[in-house]
């Protein structure tokens, strides 16, 4: 058995559990929130939806058009064809299908 | 229970797409590591972190320190303090399915569940199915190893664009825009100025700070 791997699985469970768990722990039993974790309860999911946008994106580069110009076109797809049909699977079906293309053929 | 299946099964339809696809990408790295099949599951099972999960082949092969891997994985996975702290509320009456909803509160699941009022066992479902797509993913990526019939390349794209949707919807949903605003400005500064491997802390740090010293425009005609 390679104790070595299972004991760095188990370090790497315990912290990704802990640091999902700390907010729930922390605030365990208050019936009123503390306001400024009310607060950003209320705020925080539309400043981390774009955190995790640019997440996605980071190894966007602009020293060959093949770095950007896919996630810029289908990126952009996504968000026209969303306010426009309003529907979560044919946007990201479209703007995946987009991406592939263009990474695939059109940027090779 | 029953009546959420069918919803949470389509809601989590484009999930799936990416979590199976990088889940093969990891099933197929960790396997040409010298990492086989009950590694893989293991992983998928224990940790269901997807970023995390990748870095992890890197540390294993290189036998990083217990030390490394523990501040390794605090560093990738730091925003998921974020997630908790947004869901307090949402996840107070989940009784028995607390903490399993806690535990599998990943990137996608997040971004799903905070929109939703659906309740508990929905919430429970969609965290559900996810993991179990992510564990497919890597069991398939083991076995099957580097012999995958078409070309997926892209095709984690996916996941991109479904945090693409969320955000766009979110914004269509709400008059203040002044949080959406901070999240990509604030990413994008720290992106161009630390670099792609180290950018996310101070991208919380600083949504954090923005957040509450434009508390006035934050909250201000908030729905």
């Amino acid at each position: 058995m390679n104790w070595y791997a299972v004991i760095a699985i188990a370090i790497s469970a315990l912290v990704t559990v802990s640091l999902r768990a700390v907010p729930f722990v922390a605030f365990r039993g208050n019936k009123q929130l503390p306001a400024f974790v009310d607060y950003l309860g209320k705020t925080l999911p539309y400043a981390i939806m774009g955190m995790l946008v640019i997440f996605c994106l980071k190894s966007t580069s602009f020293a060959l058009t093949r770095g950007w110009a896919p996630q810029l076109i289908a990126g952009a797809l996504v968000v026209v064809t969303y306010v426009w049909k309003k529907s979560t699977i044919l946007s990201i079906v479209a703007g995946t299908a987009c991406y592939m293309v263009l990474i695939q053929i059109v940027f090779r | 229970m029953k009546k959420y299946v069918k919803k949470a099964f389509i809601d989590t339809l484009p999930i799936m797409a990416g979590y199976i696809v990088l889940g093969i990408g990891f099933g197929v790295v960790l396997k040409s590591a010298g990492y086989g099949l009950g590694w893989a599951l293991a992983m998928s099972v224990f940790i269901f972190a997807g970023s995390m999960q990748y870095a992890m082949v890197g540390l294993l092969t290189g036998g990083a320190s217990f030390l490394t891997i523990a501040i390794t994985t605090f560093l990738v996975n730091a925003r998921h303090l974020f997630y908790g702290m947004s869901m307090i509320e949402k996840y107070k009456d989940a009784g028995a399915r607390k903490p399993y909803l806690i535990f599998a509160l990943s990137d996608e699941t997040y971004s799903l569940v905070c929109n939703s009022d659906e309740g508990r066992d929905y919430y429970l479902l969609v965290s559900m199915f996810d993991q179990i797509y992510w564990i497919i993913g890597s069991v398939i990526g083991s076995l099957l190893g580097a012999i995958i019939p078409f070309n997926t390349e892209g095709i984690d794209f996916s996941l991109t664009a479904l945090f693409i949707v969320v955000y766009t919807d979110q914004w269509l949903n709400t008059k203040n825009h002044v949080s959406a605003i901070i999240g990509i400005v604030a990413s994008v500064v720290c992106l161009v100025l630390c670099g792609s491997d180290k950018f996310l802390i101070p991208a919380m740090i600083s949504i954090m700070v923005l957040l509450f010293v434009m508390k006035k425009f934050c909250i201000k005609e908030e729905e």
